[in-house]
């Protein structure tokens, strides 16, 4: 009997030790599913999901918050994702926080900037250049269309511009739409 | 009798190549203006180093990679293919599916086709392997066979023991390789042997063709020297692919994801061969290739040795456009693609002009249900399930269509031409891949903005750290300041009244 009780009791303090070691060795920081979430979010930093950024927002839905389609910018490939990785119905975009289109592209009319920064400060990916009483222009490369800094401008020269197709990243369309235009000869 | 294998699948179109290949390559005639596109090949663009009004001579580079060392990127610099003066850099359209501008240098010609300076390496094989990669890239070769990959990539002497020269020239209406076997074949000899040497000399160098160009094999037979293998192989779409040719000589596959100098093989083309030849032996970069202008559309189909840049409509016109043109095809029937219009420049990669006539073009078929009838995956010499691809294709199912290995697909389009339904299955795997790397791209795109925000973050909170400190300090030496003066007037004040009553004293 007391053979028993101190074998059981010797193996219940090693597995214990055991895992208390692991415990702290293999500890994880943060929340894993944050990290997959934002891994799928667009990372526009846009805000229309009501959080101040992806990370915020993928914070939200972990502690169930927020729910799965209020990303407009991820469109419904990035909800039916989410519903994938979450394990979640799909359900349609809400309406409430934006509506789903094709990336825009952030353009400053020059002429008439007039150097006030207000641009450059709500700029969530430091993608606009300038100074104070100089002009500001948008890096294309780095603007993530998430129009934060159509608002603060105070002259209303910053629009929004679709991206310009270019031939790197021309896409094949679905089989059936006409894919070149017919063949007409230039008169050369 | 060298002992050949196969490959699984393929199929055997009407090859059509008589139109084209009896007569001799023509010289290329001078255009007024030639366009030349930044991006000719795969890899990077290059980058642009004259400015309008710059007098230009021939071969003088205008475009450079975007380094300082070309060998050492995807990319290759772009040569003036005549002399004369830059009148404009500017986005025009380019040969490319979509039809879209992209950037090139016009380069007005002056008809004097001076040269720029030329270096030649004549005696290579005294010269270690880098120095004569290095002129190659400099001299702005890429494949020309159709693909435009950068040639010196291929060209590192890694345990490279085979080397296989491509004259193979599959597909149907295209007999530019042909022709230039037949002319040429000293310059492709050489050529092989200068590849040869920057390999790191390789043991074993094949030049393949395809058994319906015997006048070719004939020419490169006289020309071959004991160390290389002339050797034909059966006409048989998709021959002329790399993977196919390599499993027809060697009887070795080139496994998924690996290219094919992983198994100790480098697959150059003829053509390449020849630029290489005249980089090296004569000093010429890039400048020119030959083009095969065929189809019911022109008087006289034919190949020319175009200078690049040079607008098609000049090239069709000197091959007699007849009225009535349908479609204009570059590259092959099977893999080439059909252009919007004619006023677009020949570039590295154009080996071939189908300008269609009215009769030519069959009517469209209606594409039909699938039958499930397999016929596609008989003829896929990938041994992939196209039939499986398009279900997943059509419906939109990316990652499983991957999962059916999508990418490992060549687009040679043998599924497509025998389906009996007439689904266009290549251009459904086209869409497929296109979506699929447009995915690719904003994912890294996300990647980049998520780095740049958190960037972001940290740095407002770092200058909002800092402000305090500032502030904090600012105050410190106020407050020291502040005290230091009260000091100094107590000071004084002592200072006077001791002054004071030692005068009062007095």
């Amino acid at each position: 009997m007391i053979v028993a009780i101190a074998v059981l009791g010797g193996l219940a303090l090693i597995f214990g030790l055991l895992l208390g070691y692991a415990g702290v060795r293999f500890k994880v920081e943060g929340d894993p599913v944050v990290d997959q979430i934002d891994a799928l979010l667009p990372q526009q930093q846009c805000g229309k999901c009501g959080y101040p950024g992806c990370r915020p927002y993928a914070e939200g839905i972990v502690k169930g918050e927020a729910d799965i389609n209020q990303c407009s910018p991820g469109g419904k490939v990035g909800m039916l994702a989410l519903a994938a990785l979450l394990d979640r119905e799909p359900k349609p975009l809400s309406s409430e926080h934006g509506v789903e289109q094709a990336q825009m592209l952030a353009e400053i009319d020059e002429l008439n900037c007039i150097g006030c920064t207000l641009c450059i400060q709500a700029c969530p990916v430091d993608a606009i250049l300038g100074a104070p009483k100089h002009m500001h222009t948008v890096i294309a490369q780095e603007c993530t269309g998430c129009e934060l800094c159509v608002a603060p401008c105070p002259v209303d020269c910053i629009k929004m511009v679709p991206i310009p197709e270019a031939v790197k990243t021309w896409k094949w369309p679905y089989p059936g739409v006409q894919s070149t235009p017919e063949y007409s000869p230039c008169d050369n | 009798m060298t002992r050949l294998w196969d490959f699984h699948g393929g199929v055997k179109p009407d090859e059509h190549k008589t139109l084209s290949c009896e007569k001799p390559i023509a010289p290329a005639k001078l255009p007024p203006f030639l366009v030349l596109p930044f991006l000719q090949h795969i890899g990077e663009s290059s980058a642009p180093i004259v400015q309008v009004g710059d007098k230009v001579l021939k071969g003088q580079i205008v475009a450079h990679c975007r380094g300082e060392d070309c060998s050492l990127l995807m990319s290759v610099p772009i040569h003036a293919s005549s002399s004369g003066t830059v009148v404009a850099i500017e986005p025009r359209p380019v040969p490319h599916p979509s039809g879209l501008t992209a950037q090139c240098v016009v380069i007005e010609t002056d008809g004097e086709e001076k040269w720029a300076e030329r270096t030649a390496l004549v005696d290579y094989s005294a010269l270690a392997p880098e120095v004569v990669r290095n002129h190659i890239a400099k001299a702005g070769i890429v494949g020309l066979g159709g693909a435009g990959f950068p040639s010196h990539i291929k060209l590192k002497p890694e345990g490279i023991d085979t080397l296989i020269i491509n004259g193979a020239e599959c597909e149907p209406y295209i007999t530019c390789d042909d022709r230039l076997m037949r002319t040429h074949p000293d310059d492709i000899i050489v050529g092989a042997q200068i590849i040869k040497h920057v390999l790191g000399g390789a043991k074993r160098c094949v030049i393949a063709v395809e058994d319906n160009k015997p006048a070719a094999y004939q020419a490169l037979l006289d020309a071959a020297q004991e160390w290389v293998e002339v050797i034909q192989v059966p006409s048989h779409y998709p021959m002329g692919g790399e993977r196919q040719l390599i499993q027809v000589l060697t009887g070795k596959e080139v496994g998924r994801a690996q290219f094919p100098p992983s198994i100790g093989i480098v697959v150059h083309n003829v053509e390449t061969a020849r630029a290489v030849y005249r980089a090296v032996q004569q000093g010429q970069p890039l400048v020119s290739r030959v083009v095969t202008i065929t189809g019911e559309g022109v008087e006289r189909p034919q190949n020319i040795e175009v200078l690049l840049g040079t607008p098609m409509h000049f090239v069709i016109d000197q091959c007699g456009r007849k009225p009535g043109i349908e479609r204009l095809i570059m590259g092959g029937p099977m893999m080439g693609f059909a252009l919007p219009h004619d006023d677009m420049p020949v570039i590295k990669t154009t080996n071939c002009l189908i300008v269609s006539g009215a009769d030519e073009i069959e009517t469209p078929h209606l594409a039909m249900p699938c039958i499930r009838c397999g016929a596609c995956a008989d003829v896929c010499p990938i041994n992939l399930l196209p039939q499986q691809l398009y279900w997943y294709a059509k419906a939109k199912n990316f990652q499983k269509a991957q999962d059916y290995h999508l990418f490992d697909c060549i687009d040679c389009g043998c599924c497509a031409y025998v389906c009996p339904s007439h689904i266009p299955l290549v251009s459904y795997y086209r869409y497929a891949k296109a979506e699929i790397r447009a995915s690719e791209r904003e994912r890294q795109k996300a990647d980049i903005a998520r780095q740049r925000h958190k960037f972001h973050t940290f740095r407002l909170e770092r200058d909002k750290k800092e402000r305090v400190a500032r502030v904090k300090k600012q105050k410190a030496v106020v407050e020291k300041d502040k005290l230091a003066a009260i000091r100094a007037a107590v000071e004084r004040v002592k200072a006077k009244k001791v002054k004071s009553e030692a005068s009062s004293d007095e």
